[in-house]
């Protein structure tokens, strides 16, 4: 049983994408052995580097095994004349390529019938393979791929090699003009020219010995070697940075590292803007010491077997230095012009061509925090007596003014950061104690917070209240131009803003409505100039009210984890108040397993079909129940029983005991099973039906104030009941 | 992107030149205070059309020709895909690193001006500036050392030629380009551009005797030269702050439109004069490959 190999020899694939091909590749050939018959008896794994994927598939068959099936013909009764075979007969064992005396006969329900075996015999595994393969390669995903020569096929970059072997054996595979053999490359420095591979088994060790190492040998020996370099320095270590190790895997072959050093004073600098440099522009590892500062020292990951004469480290210096040197120089300059004076500046930064400047962004900010800030600590909420909008205020006005400084036009993933950095380092304001500058420069720093669903939220509430406020004025700005995302696009990233703003809300238990929230960012475009170019204000609630409900759920989803049916049922009653929201999904899902919650979920259900079959069919509802026109005991029992329960439901509901309140509906089960097992909604009376039909309105009114319990997803058995009345 | 690029990569003729080309991008200026940043930085470009199958092994064999030994040095190709979104011209390839400093953006050549390339070119972009100065080992790009004098041994420097152009175009970029005359001048050459190109269209239709006329002489290069009026001044536009972010995309898509218009003008314009260059081309291929040597290194 020979081992396979397959080994794509390319130009330099690019890093990020290397992984998932690698992966990709090694599935196809998985499941292509398997539906050919060439199953592996051993193992298939990759080998994987900037200038190759390969696969290996050890211990497959040299050859399909034959196949025999039995083929079904006409039946005998047409097959045989007077012991003679018929045409019909002839036709199917010419068919089936055998003799006409091979033929079998079966019995089945419907009589007997010809049968034939066919055998397919098993072709080699180096001829389906070399048939396949080309499809495969082919169809691996490449998120940018190119065409070398048209009409050739497309790729992430150009094929150079191809080794394709059964131990020894070259398949005779052929992809885009280029012809498997057992020829390879090794590093492209480290070796000269084409090395061989001996045979399938022998391919990681001929790499090896030609400067190339797999992906999981190099990721270990770049972590030893990291390791290694930073023990020359006492008590210092390496930052971990998952991100960048596997970037630096995937553009080595045969990786070394070199520690460098650049000079003492570029500490100075904030950790922030040095980190960014070295990891963003130069794919450095941080050095850090004694309580986690940073030291003046980097790791370079190089594609090489050594830096005898320190040239390379010395060329890696000289690049850092020069961009340290930049960054110092902005930081220096941008302190010429502190953030305070800046402000008016955003006059000539365009936020938005409808929407106008960085600077009336700025007043809308400030007053739309204004807003939020009143409206919590006058409802008296939680812990927002202690609110600082002072901090807020100053924040606010403060938090645009880095996009003018020449470190953010240099780097533009600081936003925020810098501003928040240069908010401590500065003097805001002669008579502000340390301890509130603090604060505004956190809450500067924190503004764009949550940057996605796993990063963290604003550290305080004022840093809260700003990070609301800044997307909620440019969600509402967009929706009420008429912007809103599509399907597709999302220039503005409007969805992202809009997941942060709920995760902010329910991670900090904001009081906040949403709807309130969006009414209010839009009424503080009031007067502006983008006004006139408004779309009416109903339209703009509606579609805001559907996107934001999809944010909730997405955040209740697939951050929280509740399940679908749960976050259905739970923004079914209320999809305003974030906390509010999660809470009742919390306590939705304690009582979903209880059986009485699973029953009076199938009766919802049941009472919401049959209501909406009495809409279709034109039935009139009762405005109000009728003790009188109620005649059954049952019936009587459930109206009986109903204002008892709404009033303590109600008042569980009123102190946020949700699950209390649902156990208490679910005490209902009783009454609501024999209503159903007893009652006839549906009669002739018009009285009785519309009164009963009442009944039922009322039950689904009164009792879906915390969730529709109709969307919990039950066992279908009982479900298709409901469609009987 | 120089005519010597965007339109010789067009059509199927092969072309493989190199020449010297400077590059300016207003908002890259420094005033001549920052050692590494330029505003006009100094390319040696290359262009292969069609690409040989070994050009990066060629590649990498010119950096030795240059005195850069690569065993001794760590290089790497990091993904990078060029595009130009004024000229809707893109392609895939990557930035080469050399200790960790850029020193060649190799792009294959996919699409210009929104025509599929075919065949398509790979286009080798080397930057003087920044090789220069890794070679002489010098901290400031001013101090590269342009000549010496071969009486006195007295060296020009690279601030010597340069210095003065960048605080000057620094500051006119930056501060001093009128806003109004920069719009007039774009909207002029603009309409200027697309004349040529729409009077192109015209003389190109067949007559009623269905004799296709022979347009070689139109000027369609000196319509790219307007069109590159245009991008520059898109340039000095963004480099003094009067473009927004949405008027952006706006005023890409006119330049855009200009270069695309060029573009496939000139490949009608060349498939007249396809069969003449095809010929030319056989004997050329007859002849020995000549074996390069090092250049030695002036220091």
């Amino acid at each position: 049983m020979p081992d396979f190999l397959l080994e794509i020899g390319c130009e330099e694939i690019p890093a990020r994408m290397i992984d998932a091909a690698s992966s990709d590749l090694r599935q196809r050939v998985h499941k292509l052995l398997e539906r050919e018959r060439l199953s592996s008896t051993g193992t298939i794994s990759s080998v994987d580097s900037p200038r190759r994927l390969a696969v290996l598939a050890s211990g497959i068959p040299i050859a399909q095994a034959d196949l025999t099936e039995q083929v079904s013909g006409p039946p005998v009764s047409a097959a045989f004349k007077d012991g003679q075979p018929t045409p019909a007969a002839h036709a199917f064992a010419r068919k089936a390529g055998v003799d006409v005396s091979q033929l079998e006969r079966v019995t089945t329900s419907k009589g007997e019938y010809l049968a034939a075996k066919i055998t397919k015999k098993g072709r080699t595994a180096a001829e389906v393979l070399s048939e396949v393969l080309p499809k495969e390669i082919n169809s691996i995903y490449w998120p940018k791929n190119m065409y070398w020569r048209k009409p050739s096929e497309k790729f992430v970059r150009p094929i150079r090699w191809l080794v394709a072997l059964l131990d020894r054996e070259v398949i005779p595979l052929e992809f885009d003009g280029v012809r498997a053999g057992n020829q390879s490359r090794g590093h492209r420095i480290l070796t000269e020219g084409p090395i061989q591979i001996p045979s399938a088994g022998g391919y990681v060790e001929a790499l090896r010995a030609a400067g190339v190492l797999d992906r999981g040998v190099r990721e270990q020996q770049i972590r030893k070697a990291l390791d290694a370099a930073t023990r020359t320095i006492p008590s210092a270590r390496w930052r971990e940075d998952k991100a960048l190790l596997d970037a630096v895997v995937n553009l080595t072959e045969w990786p070394f590292v070199v520690l460098g050093s650049f000079e003492c004073e570029f500490l100075e600098l904030p950790e922030e803007v040095l980190v960014t440099v070295m990891r963003d522009h130069q794919k450095y590892f941080a050095v850090e010491g004694a309580g986690g500062k940073l030291l003046p020292h980097f790791l370079a990951v190089l594609n090489t077997d050594g830096d005898s004469r320190g040239i390379i480290r010395h060329g890696h210096e000289r690049v850092l230095r020069a961009r340290f040197n930049d960054a110092r120089f902005f930081w220096q300059t941008d302190q010429k012009h502190p953030l305070r004076e800046r402000t008016a500046w955003l006059k000539h930064v365009t936020f938005q061509k409808d929407l106008g400047s960085y600077y009336d962004k700025t007043r809308r900010v400030q007053e739309l925090c204004r807003r939020l800030s009143a409206r919590l600590k006058n409802d008296g909420a939680a812990g927002m007596e202690k609110l600082r909008s002072g901090v807020i205020h100053k924040a606010a006005w403060l938090a645009k003014t880095d996009l003018t400084t020449e470190l953010v036009k240099e780097f533009t993933e600081l936003q925020g950061i810098v501003g928040g950095l240069y908010a401590r380092a500065q003097v805001l304001d002669p008579d502000m104690k340390d301890e509130a500058r603090e604060a505004i420069a956190a809450a500067i720093y924190d503004q764009y917070k949550p940057e996605s669903m796993e990063d963290s939220v604003a550290r305080s509430v004022e840093g809260a209240i700003l990070a609301i406020a800044d997307k909620a004025d440019s969600i509402a700005g967009m929706f009420a131009l008429g912007l809103q995302p599509t399907g597709s696009k999302d220039p503005f990233a409007l969805r992202r803003q809009a997941n942060g703003i709920v995760k902010t809300i329910a991670e900090k238990k904001l009081p906040l409505s949403l709807g309130q929230l969006f009414a209010d960012a839009r009424e503080v475009y009031r007067g502006s100039a983008a006004e006139p170019k408004f779309s009416d204000e109903v339209g703009y609630t509606a579609a805001l009210r559907t996107f934001l409900r999809e944010r909730l759920e997405f955040y209740l989803r697939d951050a929280l984890g509740f399940k679908y049916d749960v976050v259905n049922a739970v923004l079914a009653a209320g999809s305003d108040d974030v906390v509010d929201a999660a809470a009742r999904a919390e306590a939705v899902t304690r009582v979903r397993p209880s059986e009485d919650f699973e029953s009076i979920s199938i009766a919802f259900k049941r009472i919401k079909n049959i209501l909406r079959q009495a809409g279709e069919a034109g039935k009139r509802v009762a405005s109000a129940v009728d003790a009188e026109v109620l005649q059954d005991a049952t019936e009587r029992q459930l109206a009986s029983r109903i204002p008892r329960a709404a009033e303590v439901v109600d008042g569980l509901r009123a102190q946020r005991n949700y699950e209390g309140a649902l156990a208490e509906i679910s005490k209902l089960r009783p009454a609501v099973d024999a209503f159903f097992d007893k009652v006839m909604v549906m009669v002739d009376d018009e009285r009785i039906r519309a009164n009963r039909l009442a009944l039922l309105q009322t039950l689904l009114k009164e009792f879906s104030t915390i969730a529709d319990f109709s969307e919990i997803v039950t066992e279908s058995r009982e479900s298709k009941e409901s469609s009987k009345q | 992107m120089a005519p010597e690029t965007f339109l010789r990569v067009l059509g199927t003729s092969p072309y493989k030149v190199a020449y010297v080309q400077p590059s300016r991008r207003p908002a890259d200026g420094r005033y001549g205070e920052n050692p590494n940043r330029l505003y006009k930085h100094t390319q040696l470009q290359v262009i292969l059309k069609p690409p040989p199958e070994n050009v990066q092994e060629l590649y990498l064999e010119s950096l030795g020709a240059m005195g850069i030994d690569l065993r001794q040095h760590d290089i790497k190709f990091e993904e990078d895909n060029w595009e130009a979104p004024t000229l809707s011209a893109w392609g895939v390839g990557w930035q080469v690193m050399l200790d960790g400093l850029e020193i060649t953006q190799f792009t294959y050549f996919q699409q210009c001006g929104g025509v599929d390339l075919d065949p398509i070119s790979a286009e080798l972009t080397y930057g003087l500036e920044r090789i220069a100065a890794f070679l002489q080992d010098v901290d400031s790009i001013y101090d590269i050392v342009w000549a010496r004098d071969p009486g006195t041994g007295r060296a020009t420097t690279y601030g010597d030629v340069r210095l003065v152009d960048e605080q000057q175009f620094s500051f006119y970029n930056f501060e001093q380009a009128d806003v109004q005359s920069a719009w007039t001048f774009f909207t002029l050459y603009e309409q200027e551009c697309q004349k040529l190109i729409d009077n192109f269209r015209l003389l190109a239709r067949p007559k009623p005797d269905g004799v296709q006329p022979d347009l070689k002489w139109f000027p369609l290069l000196p319509a790219y030269d307007l069109c590159l009026k245009c991008s520059h001044l898109f340039n000095i536009l963004d480099a003094r702050g009067a473009i927004s972010v949405t008027e952006r995309v706006g005023v890409i898509a006119r330049v855009r439109t200009l270069a695309v218009g060029i573009a496939r003008a000139w490949v009608d314009q060349q498939r007249g004069e396809t069969q003449t260059n095809v010929n030319e081309e056989k004997p050329a291929a007859k002849q020995p490959k000549v074996k390069k040597e090092p250049v030695p290194v002036v220091s």
